[in-house]
């Protein structure tokens, strides 16, 4: 008797915690409004399934709680029952998972004219790189990567010179264009997640990984690490931020190619070996 | 040689045989009970180390917990200890407590008594199993003493972070995770092979498969999935031992750390991914399955009613175990591995909803004009119902590929998991444990006590886990220390995290009652006499009780019928035990 209502009032709790707590999905910021409607088709059919089974439950453990002599039937098996039970549940994996495939199909078929931008996952810090004038990135290696050239962007390949890189930096993208996002790390797996954004994909060493999305709303984005990459991966964090095309370029014109990148660094390198050899110069004289 | 000395040789054993026997048997306190080949000793051993380091466990659980909720509230806990916390409660409670308990605890006991046989058919290969697996959990132990503390690398170990110095115990708890890891799987295939040939060879006369108790099938099912799953641990155990400690490149790529390169170059982290779910996967099942068979015969027992559609049940268990071995990939969705394989994995995935849902509905038909009483063993089943349809459901959300993007690597899983092969499978060792204290004491436990323990147990886990789904899809990142400043996480969720801290340590202090119910019940419960539940099973006709060495006296059971012969219509009591010879010969005999 109790325990029949206990297991109802789990039931009445579970569905009212979920109709009134304030923890609810973030407000989307990106074109894929259907991985939230797939959410929500899973969301009421496995609540069906969920009530209906505990609230059986529940009524049985009522109705057939032990009494002063009764007995229980004996029915080993009905099979024309458990056909039909197979078959209504095999139709709701299927409501399940045909939204579900074709929206995958969409998110792994990244449209032709999506934006290429490059995500360098390192401990622990994002980088970012866009391509140049040439639309095309620069081939990269992790044997390439020294102070000077921390993204490991191949110094020989001619199309690699003109891409804008941001280190330990924030992201910006134009509104309203898909954008492909290349993932690449150096070091551990990292994983790109702007819950906003919804999609998210790991960083895997050894690899370049990619999803898309187009950014549908402007503003302030958090960018965080979702795969657990050693001691500092909570701070490893940036930010994205949605802004109009005009605003986008204004900013991307500002951010150093790497051949800037390069040249300053020559310079600054020049400077310091020149200081280096004055002083065994002077222990000299001494 | 004659015909006729050839059937004497048939009629009587060779001396030589019933030597060997007497040998087995334990001549002295060592040999009964330390170091002891019955399986029924075998058992409470397994059983008592994995409830010792799944308490230890539990309390790494409330330093997470702790953190959580009161972030750098408490100076014991800085990142490295949380981290070492997150990973060793996760491996301990997965492999050296729930697989350890499922299948060396109820294994061993329940599989010969359930079978009709005396012991296991390799009863030194079984004492061995146990003393390698409690070696593993001493050198899993060990970890926790040596420089730089055990690694917190998270239970995945997904190299390269867990063999890099970001990683907290990156120097010696790593080598020793992976060693403990190496010698349990050593021991555990011991066991396995135990297991299984015992079910498949050991069976008493009339004990078809078919007419087997579903505790058997559960069991068996997991030990060969255990048999075929754990080599792929085993193998990428040793390769990332081989890359932390020789320098090889299996799981490495070239890498750069601290801004200088390391001398790995071409190996794949993805490859260690899909070594461990390909274990990992068909692991929850491992848990799982016993579970299911346990749970079956709890609620046929304690509700006087055959299990309904019990070919289906034995069906859908051979089922779910052939598929749980093609659905790994679902962990690693976002891994980066080809997006193809998204389709595979989530149609393999939700496929095997269906064997799971029907064994649901023919766990709650089994309900259905029954004659139910509310013994603890019985409420610890519906408590498994509840969790496991509600941990079961959100398995819907994280198998459609689509759905697992943006839920995937938030709470939302930690929650699922928990639900569904933490609190599920433990209220199910909890029942069970109530079920065959009688027998393996030969004394009941306290119902009083034992109903206060489920109410707290299940209530306060589901207090603990549910609510923790929705933090998950506000987008709550799992593994982080402390979530820090965010512009999307609303400060209420801090309320809400204290809030399930508190369930948690409430639960876990809890168990208190339990573990005294044990204590005290082994002096002052009621004694039990040999079948207190009335039940069917041969382990409840075992001519002692507990029962002695070799189980069964004199003459090993035969058996009549199935094992869920209970309220057939016409019979004068509502149970009739497997070994009972029909009425008709009884009343020759008689």
């Amino acid at each position: 008797m109790t325990a029949a209502l206990l297991m109802v009032l789990v039931v009445i709790g579970s569905l009212l915690f979920h109709f009134l707590n304030p923890w609810r999905i973030t407000p989307i910021a990106s074109n894929w409004t259907f991985i939230d409607d797939t959410l929500g088709i899973t969301f009421v059919v496995t609540t069906f399934g969920f009530v209906a089974v505990i609230l059986f439950m529940a009524y049985c453990l009522y109705r057939f709680r032990h009494q002063p002599n009764s007995r229980a039937a004996y029915e080993p098996e009905n099979q024309k029952l458990e056909m039909w039970l197979g078959a209504v549940t095999t139709v709701a994996v299927v409501i399940l998972l045909a939204p579900g495939l074709l929206v995958w199909g969409q998110f792994i078929t990244v449209p032709k004219d999506a934006m290429e931008i490059e995500a360098m996952g390192a401990q622990w810090q994002w980088s970012y790189r866009f391509p140049g004038a040439d639309n095309r990135l620069g081939a990269t290696d992790v044997r390439f990567i020294d102070t000077s050239n921390p993204m490991g962007i191949n110094p020989n390949d001619p199309n690699g010179q003109d891409d804008r890189i941001v280190t330990n930096g924030d992201l910006h993208v134009p509104i309203g264009k898909p954008i492909k996002m290349l993932l690449r790390s150096i070091d551990v797996i990292h994983d790109f997640y702007v819950p906003e954004i919804r999609a998210k994909m790991d960083l895997m060493p050894g690899l370049v990984s990619y999803f898309w999305f187009t950014p549908t709303k402007a503003g302030q984005f958090d960018v965080l690490c979702a795969a657990f990459c050693g001691i500092g991966h909570p701070q490893m964090r940036s930010k994205i931020i949605v802004e109009s095309e005009s605003d986008f370029q204004a900013w991307l014109a500002q951010q150093q190619t790497f051949a800037q990148s390069r040249k300053a660094d020559a310079a600054r390198t020049k400077h310091a070996t020149a200081s280096d050899q004055e002083k065994p110069a002077r222990e000299v004289q001494q | 040689m004659t015909d006729a000395a050839f059937e004497d040789d048939v009629r009587e054993p060779p001396p030589a045989e019933v030597e060997e026997l007497e040998l087995y048997h334990p001549h002295s306190w060592l040999t009964r009970y330390v170091f002891s080949q019955d399986a029924k000793v075998i058992a409470i051993q397994y059983g008592g180390t994995a409830i010792a380091i799944g308490l230890v466990a539990l309390v790494l659980s409330w330093i997470i917990r702790l953190q959580l909720a009161f972030p750098g509230a408490f100076s014991f806990i800085d990142a490295n200890h949380y981290y070492q916390s997150v990973t060793m409660h996760g491996m301990i409670m997965v492999v050296y407590m729930l697989t350890a308990l499922f299948l060396g605890g109820f294994g061993n006991y329940l599989i010969p008594l359930m079978v009709g046989a005396r012991d296991m058919v390799f009863p030194f290969v079984n004492m061995l199993s146990y003393w390698v697996y409690l070696l593993a959990v001493l050198v899993l132990s060990a970890s926790f003493f040596v420089p730089g503390g055990p690694t917190g690398a998270g239970w995945t170990l997904y190299p390269p972070q867990a063999i890099l110095s970001g990683t907290p115990g990156n120097d010696f708890g790593i080598i020793l995770m992976l060693a403990s890891l190496i010698l349990f799987i050593i021991g555990f295939t011991m066991g396995g092979l135990n297991y299984v040939v015992t079910v498949l060879q050991g069976r008493t006369r009339g004990m078809s498969l078919m007419r087997m108790p579903l505790s058997v099938w559960g069991i068996f099912a997991a030990a060969v999935m255990a048999l075929l799953a754990f080599p792929g641990l085993f193998v990428a155990c040793v390769m990332l031992l081989l890359d932390r400690t020789l320098g090889t490149s299996f799981f490495m790529p070239s890498i750069v750390e601290g801004g200088e390169q390391l001398k790995y170059n071409g190996g794949s982290p993805i490859l260690f991914q899909h070594l461990f779910w390909y274990f990992g996967h068909p692991e929850v099942y491992i848990v799982a399955l016993p579970a299911f068979g346990i749970v079956s015969d709890l609620i046929s027992t304690h509700a006087r009613k055959n299990i309904f559609g019990y070919r289906m049940m034995v069906w859908a268990i051979v089922a779910i175990g052939v598929l749980s071995m093609v659905v790994w990939g679902h962990h690693m969705y976002i891994s980066g591995m080809n997006p193809f394989f998204g389709f595979v994995f989530a149609i393999t995935t939700l496929a095997i909803a269906i064997p799971t849902a029907i064994k649901v509905y023919n766990w709650v038909l089994t309900l259905w004009r029954a004659d139910i009483h509310f013994t603890t063993p019985m409420l610890f089943a519906l408590g498994f119902l509840v969790t496991f349809v509600n941990g079961g459901i959100t398995g819907l959300y994280l198998g459609n590929v689509i759905v697992d993007v943006p839920l995937s690597a938030t709470l939302f899983v930690v929650a699922h998991f928990h639900m569904v092969m933490g609190v599920a499978p433990i209220l199910v060792i909890f029942g069970a444990i109530y079920h065959w204290y009688p027998k393996i004491t030969g004394r009941m436990m306290d119902e009083t006590l034992g109903k206060i323990h489920f109410w707290i147990t299940f209530l306060g886990a589901y207090a603990i886990f549910f609510p923790m789904h929705y933090l998950g899809v506000v987008g709550v990142p799992r593994r982080f220390y402390e979530l820090g400043e965010t512009s999307f996480v609303p400060a209420s969720a801090v309320a809400l995290n204290v809030f399930i801290t508190m369930a948690a340590l409430l639960v876990g202090f809890a168990q208190v009652i339990f573990f005294y119910n044990l204590y005290r019940s082994y002096f002052h419960g009621k004694p039990a006499g040999g079948n207190p539940w009335r039940a069917t099973t041969l382990e409840w006709q075992t001519p002692e009780t507990p029962p002695g060495h070799g189980n069964w006296g004199d003459e090993q059971p035969v058996v009549y019928r199935w094992a869920y012969a209970y309220s057939v219509p016409g019979a004068d009591k509502d149970y009739a035990p497997q070994n009972e010879p029909p009425s008709s010969r009884a009343g020759v005999s008689s």
